[in-house]
């Protein structure tokens, strides 16, 4: 095959992984979008497996089959509320296949570049296995901590930014000494940045706490990117360096979105501190704020068969809870009975970017009555009742009224402003962000204390009850 | 230069020409010596000595107060007292008199100031454009009767307005229809929406329909076109079949709606009547109807001016004194339209009735010993008085600077890139070049592209992007087969190091792409 037409082939696939993002745009097209990115991709790896330096299809043909089976096995087993894990595994492969595709590169005996474009190629290769190291030990400390294998709290050296720093310098000097080595002498600079670059993943992901468990996996989907990208910059591969850079601005963007609804900066979230580690935390505001008010959830079947128009704002708890299937069939009795009902989804509710989005449609909830933060704020004041499962600081008023609060800024579901609310909760906690909610001490709001799973079976079968009798 | 406040002498008139805080503004911004009769304030809640604090002289006797005044201010017009003498003949000679004067239905009045040579500035005849609406008093009274029209209907209603879920069950909501929609009308639609009621109006002009829904209501149209909009924001008298098809309007909304609040006016014509006796028969036992357009006769055939009367359990409330029930508010708003009335005349110092002026004019009733009312036609535009001013957004020059500022660090940070990148184009091999053109291109291509997927397909990107990014193992195929020279592929570490990437990325690839395919095929309608 000519080199010629591997390159226009190499521009087919990009425009079909293109074509496959802008697919996501909606519901509609996105599974043409899914269709696109496989059909790129199996263009590229026919082409490449073509190319007349391809010949060692030995080892290729069963690493491939090994490789795609393994793949298949994960994607029909993952559960749904386990896609933060899964996404977080994979990316952490992104890093390891740029790491050892850097180093191979370093050591393949059929480079003959030389002199700039040499220096170029081997700081190519330093950087690329640089971002490929830290993605991959950082998307395994997150995947620990999505498991819960490692704890999700926040945890890190003292000074840790100075630490942070010192490494950052550290590979740079043996960046410095890496090239311009004969023979591939400078292997040991590189292998020693690589330990280091890993250490820098797994400080800087450790220090991370759990409900900023998004921005983090965002960001280590843009890294898989750059990494995929500077490893297309190593090779002369211009496909590689277009999905590269594809990858890595969608998972920057994913970053930028899910900082926005935080209200913090990026560098605030990767290098601040906040989260399980304040101090000025719970317990300081709660004798204030007077009584909560506990239902039962046989109380709350019947506000919510009064209800006409109900919103559902689900968190992190619903997923942990796995009540979503049981939540759906709740939403289609109260349908039934010509109830408005509708979902409202904080950007940053769960642990990954539209996490909640994907748990709903699990459970069969069409997606029209799934909306999104903006859509739905202004509806709450005319809204009768408002179901709070398992989520805390994306309702925490504080946020607009109370300067003082850690998240104040932040956009919020402002669901206060609606007749009633019914928020259910393990126990009277606080959040992630450890600060007291205001909401729960509103007069119009009742607690429903519990497992929000045990809590929504028995509200459905309060209200198959009252279906009979009626 | 001395202003005179007087006590009102209509039995049951509470309102005062000027509270205390209005005073205060008299004396220290417009710089008058102000004399008010002891007691004028005291249905209103404003004490002698609240008043003397504020800067006035109060004086105990009606002629005390008149001695020497230029300037009389007072609610009502002038009346014959109990004592026999007729308030206008105590004023003094060339004085000036601003208060309500009514002069279509008061000519004897203009009559009697005529012949002490008064000047009067009757404040119902302040035009109603945009530049009086500081001293337009009928506003801010018919602001007050809106709200308490609420109120007393609130009062006489058995059920709450809003509606409540509560734990012994719900509670309905009322429902009130509100006809007009002038300033009473929207105050009334305010009240009512801010006490949970569900609140429609009607009204015929057209335009005000924006306002109305602005207020949280429903606006009420009849399938029929015809614009009721007639001058000074005022409406005008509608054609037959309009009315016919109003009227079955109103029937049919008077069997829902628990209370119904009419405002409706047309200048000169009296109050039309709107609500019949087959509409009334169609309202439930315990439904208000409250008529705001009583003094002008009624909007409600049933109605009594100044009376509560019931028939067959609708009450019919027909108060003609709703602002003097709110006494207070309404004197404060009074005083500030006068305040601001006297300001517009130069305050003390320059004092002048200025015919010119378009508002002085308007109102100016009699002067030097003539009556000048009604003023010589001026052709003005109408203009629709705004509700409740609705307040102007300050945050919009701040976020223009906000935006202008981002522009100007947008445009520089591309400046830099750009020489960035042309300083790297000047060393680096065309290689490179070429392959950086690409990256930048994609990252732009990227970027556009991701902004326009929907938040709730996060996830599946994500996994999307994972799969898409094992492209890696293009970089492992390529590595595989490099190295011919050795025995066994399998002891080769650039072989042995691009099969775990192409591993690794395989795992990806299919792994990505395939739950995916799961994810995508949930999301259903």
């Amino acid at each position: 095959m000519s080199s010629e037409l591997i390159t226009v082939a190499y521009l087919i696939a990009g425009i079909l992984f293109i074509l496959s993002l802008g697919g996501l745009s909606s519901q509609q097209s996105a599974k043409r979008g899914n269709f696109y990115g496989i059909a790129g991709m199996a263009l590229a790896m026919a082409v490449t497996a073509l190319h007349p330096a391809v010949t060692g299809y030995a080892v290729l043909v069963p690493t491939i089959a090994v490789g795609g089976f393994i793949g298949a096995i994960l994607a029909a087993r993952v559960a749904m509320t386990s896609m933060p894990e899964l996404v977080a595994i994979l990316h952490s492969f992104v890093g390891a296949a740029a790491v050892l595709v850097g180093i191979a590169s370093y050591l393949d005996p059929h480079q003959s570049q030389q002199g700039v474009a040499l220096l170029i190629h081997e700081v190519e290769v330093f950087v690329g296995v640089f971002i490929g190291a830290v993605t991959f030990t950082g998307s395994v400390v997150a995947f620990g901590k999505l498991r819960g294998t490692i704890g999700s709290k926040a945890w890190s050296l003292p000074g840790r930014n100075y630490w942070n720093l010192a490494m950052l310098a550290l590979a740079g000097y043996l960046g410095t000494q890496f090239v311009g080595q004969e023979n591939h002498a400078g292997l040991s600079f590189l292998l020693l940045m690589t330990a280091l670059a890993s250490l820098f993943g797994v400080l800087m992901v450790m220090a991370i706490g759990g409900a900023d468990m998004p921005v983090v996996v965002s960001m280590l989907n843009s890294y898989s990117g750059w990494a995929a990208a500077a490893a297309g910059f190593m090779l002369g591969n211009d496909l590689l360096i277009i999905t590269g850079a594809l990858v890595g601005s969608s998972g920057a963007i994913l970053s930028y979105i899910m900082c926005a609804a935080m209200n913090r900066s990026f560098f605030n979230v990767i290098f601040g501190s906040f989260g399980g580690s304040s101090p000025q935390s719970s317990g300081r505001t709660q004798e204030e704020q007077g009584e909560v008010e506990a239902v039962t959830s046989s109380e709350a079947a019947e506000m919510l068969g009064d209800a006409q128009n109900i919103v559902i704002v689900p968190g992190y708890g619903m997923a942990v809870a796995q009540a979503q299937s049981p939540l759906y069939e709740v939403v289609k009795k109260l349908r039934a009975r010509g109830a408005h009902i509708r979902f409202a989804i904080h950007p940053v509710a769960g642990r990954l970017p539209g996490h909640m989005n994907v748990l709903l449609a699990e459970a069969k909830v069409p997606y029209d009555i799934v909306l999104e933060m903006d859509e739905i704020n202004d509806d709450f004041s005319e809204t009768d009742l408002v179901l709070v499962i398992g989520a805390n600081d994306i309702v925490n008023p504080s946020a607009l009224n109370d300067v003082g609060s850690p998240i104040y800024g932040m956009p919020v579901l402002e669901c206060w402003k609606a007749k009633q609310t019914i928020v259910m909760k393990r126990s009277l906690g606080s959040g992630y962000a450890g600060i007291d909610n205001p909401l729960f001490y509103e007069t119009n709001n009742r607690m429903l204390f519990g497992d929000a799973k045990q809590n929504i079976e028995e509200i459905l079968a309060e209200l198959q009850q009252v279906a009979q009798a009626a | 230069m001395k202003v005179a406040i007087l006590q009102e002498t209509l039995p049951g008139e509470r309102r005062v020409a000027a509270t205390p805080a209005t005073v205060e503004r008299l004396v220290q911004k417009l710089f008058f010596d102000v004399a008010i009769e002891s007691g004028a304030g005291d249905a209103a809640g404003y004490s002698d000595e609240q008043y003397s604090q504020a800067g006035a002289q109060v004086e105990s006797s009606l002629d005390d107060t008149l001695r020497d005044a230029q300037v009389v201010l007072k609610v009502l017009a002038p009346r014959l007292r109990s004592d026999g003498r007729h308030e206008a003949e105590l004023l003094p000679q060339l004085s000036t008199l601003i208060c309500f004067i009514w002069p279509e239905q008061n000519t004897e009045l203009l009559q009697l100031l005529n012949q002490r040579q008064i000047t009067t500035l009757a404040m119902d005849k302040v035009p109603r454009i945009t530049r009086a609406q500081k001293l337009d008093a009928l506003s801010s009274m018919a602001n007050i009767a809106g709200y308490r029209a609420v109120i007393e209907a609130a009062n006489l209603f058995g059920r709450f307005f809003t509606g409540q879920m509560t734990a012994a069950g719900k509670v309905p909501p009322a429902k009130v229809m509100v006809i007009g929609a002038g300033v009473a009308g929207l105050a009334a639609i305010g009240a009512a929406r801010s006490l949970g009621a569900i609140v429609r109006a009607f009204d015929t002009r057209p335009a005000v329909k924006e306002q109305v829904e602005s207020m949280g209501a429903e606006f009420l149209e009849l399938a029929f076109d015809e614009d009721g909009t007639g001058q000074g924001g005022y409406a005008k008298v509608m054609s037959d079949e309009f009315i016919a098809a109003e009227m079955a309007l109103f029937r049919e909304q008077a069997q829902e709606v628990d209370v119904i609040i009419t405002t409706a006016l047309i200048p000169g014509r009296g109050a039309p009547k709107l609500i019949l006796e087959d509409c009334l028969d169609q309202l439930k036992p315990g439904s208000i109807v409250v008529d705001l357009a009583a003094e002008a006769g009624g909007n409600c055939v049933a109605t009594k001016p100044g009376e509560l009367v019931e028939r067959r359990g609708v009450h019919i409330v027909g108060y003609t004194d709703l602002p003097s029930r709110l006494a207070p508010t309404a004197s404060q708003l009074y005083g500030m339209n006068l305040f601001h009335f006297l300001s517009d005349l130069g305050g003390a110092n320059d004092f002048q009735i200025d015919l010119d002026d378009q508002v002085v004019r308007g109102s100016l009733v009699t002067y030097q010993g003539e009556t000048t009312y009604p003023p010589p036609a001026v052709e003005h535009p109408v203009e629709v008085l705004k509700p409740a001013d609705l307040p102007e957004n300050p945050v919009l020059p701040r976020a223009e600077a906000k935006q202008k500022k981002k522009a100007i660090r947008g445009a520089l940070v591309l400046l830099f890139g750009s020489c960035l990148l042309l300083m790297l184009g000047a060393v680096a091999p065309s290689a490179f070049v070429a392959h950086l053109t690409v990256f930048i291109l994609a990252c732009f291509v990227g970027w556009q592209v991701v902004w326009n997927v929907t938040a709730a397909l996060h996830t599946p990107l994500m996994s999307v992007t994972n799969a898409i990014s094992g492209i890696i193992i293009l970089g492992g195929m390529m590595q595989i087969s490099g190295s011919a020279m050795t025995v066994s592929p399998w002891t080769d570490p650039v072989t042995l190091l691009g099969a775990a990437a192409i591993l690794l990325a395989t795992i990806n690839i299919s792994g990505g792409f395939l739950v995916t395919q799961r994810m995508l095929k949930m999301f259903t309608k």
